[in-house]
């Protein structure tokens, strides 16, 4: 086993090490984190709202998603006869599968074994990620046009201008942080943060702006104008059952898991933690999880935010929303922009 | 024989400007039918919004997918018979109904001001508790429809014990038929009040809590203030009533304007708005209810004891043992099931001041058991009159602003 593995050459090597990583990290962490997210938000929507919540299937509960996603699998798969077909069926995998490819590029620890523990360390992580998570706009825009329907249609008008938008206030947000790192790669983030100066501290308002956009982006309370169940009775995916339905359910979740990964490794220091030398690249295996373990921990506490806050809040109205993202935020993160960039001036520059 | 001549324009550039004209750059606008199933109309309102866009350009409501014919079938009971078919007009106060309905009967019968004290103070409990129940749902659906989920579960809670209290008191959740011509149909409970004031004391507890989530949440004040705005004139040209109406600075309460039962006797205010948007009929709502909850309190204080049917045979069944005993009561008993009161001659109308607005009853009788014709000036529908002239203009996220706001009851609407 170990000769037929030596024998490969280098480069096939890193291609067996991605795939393993892939596959595990898309089939045991984030997919079961994606449906136990789900069981997060309805427990605490629960505790929130002064009920149990679901509570029968498995201990407390716990064996609610195989429930829930073999209920999808059962459901009819119904397409109406007039939803332009081919775009139907893409639409959900389109909305499911940016998420996904957004994780490949972020450092989840820092090293296991002796491989570094990110699937891809691309040298323009950020550029990468902001490509990839445009396209997820995809998904909604084709499922509102591909149902032909007249609520599915608002709805992906609305996410068009609602992501575009708060996709340029979340790029502008993100300049000055690789300004103070002078990288694009997100392991040089993480490095750049590992003294315990995380990000969020320096940049407080590039965070404010990017935690506001990423729920924008993610579609969640109080910005979840293109779902709006009570005014456009679901939005986009009205029009879908099934397990292609539950792809959007899914990816919504997907997202919030990238999105939120994504603010741990800007602006919580990703795996690092200022003391007990967490904050250095890992010697041992069990150093190398504990470290993906402060990474999870720090994920959740945004997962929890978004959770708490979409039952806390109403919800915007879609003008409302194009304003705060093109009146307010966007020329915020362009001050924020010009302020590190003379801030650096004045420091490093001469 | 007649032939179809074509005239033609022979000038062409004429021609295409004639046809640019037609084709016109402007887009064209899209019709969307809203409801009636649709989570934001409570029940089955339609509407038929042409919209530009997101913006409404013009608005029809539609209703009556929920006629049932009330006010027919009251023509052939008798009127203690038609009691149950009110607990459907408003089914979130059904208790409201049932007061105002024999209220109205009553006043036809003539023995207004020969109602027992206790039953007076009773059926004013039950009014009261009606519309904290009906505010509370209007609330939370209002907030819902603007996205704020939890506020309509925390009020539902509150709801849910209101509902252990009704169920206590008739027996019923939904559907009440408590009340009965010249009085009630059981009293109240033994330690009933203690459980009501222990009600009233959580529930004012909720009512902060519901502020808390709404009232100076920059969201919500985003969402309603100045959407939906009725001036006090339209407010009357379209003869809304209830916290409608009062959102818009109409002081205008049946209760203060013409009191009846013995509403003259309780010390409380009528919360009046003064821009009429959503947020003011929302503020309105939760004020009303607190005024609501100090009338009960005043009502458990000072609730005298008695019996709390009228004393004549002719109106209200007598009780079983004197049936088995007596010849007067055993023929009371028998005309009263068999043919019901006998009401003179005439014609009334009775408004009251329910939850959602002036409920109406006009009765108009020619003698005997039952009504020649019976109307419900039901308030919803009135309410609902005024959305095509009020939505246009609007986005199609203030629309479900607007309705929650409006808090209407398509089972009252269409009757």
């Amino acid at each position: 086993m170990t000769d037929w593995f030596t024998s490969l050459t280098p480069n096939e090597q890193f291609a067996i090490f991605s795939l393993l990583k892939i596959m595990i990290a898309v089939f045991t962490v984030v997919l079961p984190m994606v449906a136990y997210s789900v069981v997060a938000e309805r427990r605490i929507s629960a505790l929130i709202q002064d009920r149990i919540g679901p509570n029968r299937v498995g201990p407390f509960g716990l064996l609610q998603p195989a429930a829930d996603g073999l209920k999808f699998i059962l459901k009819e798969d119904f397409t109406p006869a007039y939803a332009r077909k081919v775009y139907f069926w893409l639409a959900p995998a389109v909305a499911m599968v940016p998420a996904l490819l957004t994780l490949a590029v972020i450092p989840f620890g820092s090293q296991l074994g002796s491989q570094k523990a990110v699937i891809a360390d691309l040298n323009v992580g950020i550029l990468f990620t902001f490509g990839i998570v445009s396209l997820s706009v995809y998904g909604i825009v084709l499922a509102g046009y591909a149902s032909n329907s007249k609520y599915p249609f608002l709805g992906g008008i609305r996410s068009s201008a609602q992501m575009i938008s708060y996709e340029i206030a979340m790029g502008l947000s993100v300049v000055p942080v690789f300004m103070l790192v002078g990288d694009l790669n997100l392991s040089a983030v993480i490095d750049y943060q590992k003294s315990g100066a995380w990000l969020i501290l320096k940049q407080p308002i590039a965070f404010v702006i990017f935690l506001v956009a990423a729920f924008a982006e993610t579609n969640r309370l109080p910005f979840d104008m293109p779902e709006a169940e009570s005014e456009l009775v679901g939005g986009y995916h009205t029009e879908y059952s099934s397990m292609k339905f539950a792809l959007f359910f899914l990816g919504e979740y997907a997202a919030m898991i990238a999105v939120s990964a994504m603010m741990v490794v800007l602006f919580l220091g990703g795996w690092t933690l200022p003391f007990a030398g967490l904050n250095e690249t890992a010697t041992s295996l069990g150093m190398g999880l504990l470290q993906v373990g402060i990474f999870i921990g720090k994920l959740l506490l945004f997962m929890g935010l978004f959770i708490w806050v979409r039952w806390m809040l109403p919800r915007f109205r879609y003008d409302q929303l194009m304003d705060i993202g093109w009146k307010r935020f966007v020329p915020l993160a362009i001050a924020n922009i010009v302020v590190t960039a003379i801030y650096l001036y004045l420091t490093h520059g001469k | 024989m007649s032939t179809t001549q074509e005239i033609e324009i022979r000038d062409t550039a004429a021609k295409v400007a004639a046809a640019d004209e037609l084709t016109d750059v402007k887009g064209e606008k899209m019709v969307l039918n809203m409801g009636p199933s649709h989570p934001a109309t409570h029940g089955v309102l339609r509407l038929r919004l042409e919209m530009d866009g997101e913006i409404i350009t013009k608005a029809e409501p539609d209703v009556g997918y929920l006629h049932r014919g009330d006010e027919k079938i009251a023509e052939n009971m008798t009127y203690n018979q038609f009691l149950p078919y009110t607990d459907r007009l408003d089914y979130l106060a059904p208790l409201a109904n049932n007061v105002h309905y024999v209220l109205a009967v009553e006043k036809l019968l003539g023995i207004t001001d020969d109602l027992p004290e206790r039953c007076q103070y009773i059926r004013t409990i039950c009014c009261e508790l009606a519309r904290v129940s009906a505010h509370l749902l209007g609330l939370g659906a209002f907030a819902m429809d603007t996205g704020a989920f939890t506020v309509f579960l925390h009020t539902f809670t509150e709801r849910e014990k209101i509902y252990y209290l009704i169920e206590a008191l008739t027996g019923a959740r939904f559907t009440t038929s408590y009340t009965r011509v010249g009085g009630l149909s059981r009293d109240l409970p033994e330690g009933w009040l203690d459980e009501l004031s222990k009600f009233l004391d959580e529930v004012e507890i909720n009512f902060d809590e519901t502020e808390t989530l709404l009232t100076r949440n920059p969201i919500f004040l985003e969402r309603t203030q100045d959407v939906g705005i009725i001036t006090r004139e339209e407010a009357i040209d379209f003869g809304l009533s209830g916290p409608n109406l009062r959102g818009s600075g109409v002081e205008h309460d049946v209760r203060k304007a013409q009191p009846y039962m013995i509403y003259d006797r309780f010390d409380f205010d009528v919360p009046v708005g003064t821009t009429g948007d959503c947020y003011d009929r929302y503020a309105i709502r939760i004020l009303e209810m607190r005024e609501s909850v100090k009338i009960l309190r005043q009502c458990i204080a000072d609730i005298p004891g008695g019996p709390i049917n009228v004393d004549d045979g002719k109106i209200v069944l007598p009780p079983k043992e004197k049936v088995m005993t007596n010849m007067e009561e055993l023929i009371h008993q028998f005309m009263l099931v068999t043919q019901g009161q006998d009401a003179p001659v005439g014609e009334i109308y009775f408004g009251a001041e329910n939850p959602k607005g002036e409920l109406g009853f006009y009765i108009h009788s020619l003698g005997g058991g039952t009504p020649h014709r019976l109307k419900i000036r039901a308030p919803s529908f009135v309410n609902l009159s005024i959305l095509s002239q009020l939505l246009p203009g609007h986005m199609i996220a203030d629309v479900v602003a607007i309705l929650g706001s409006l808090d209407f009851v398509m089972g009252e609407c269409d009757r």
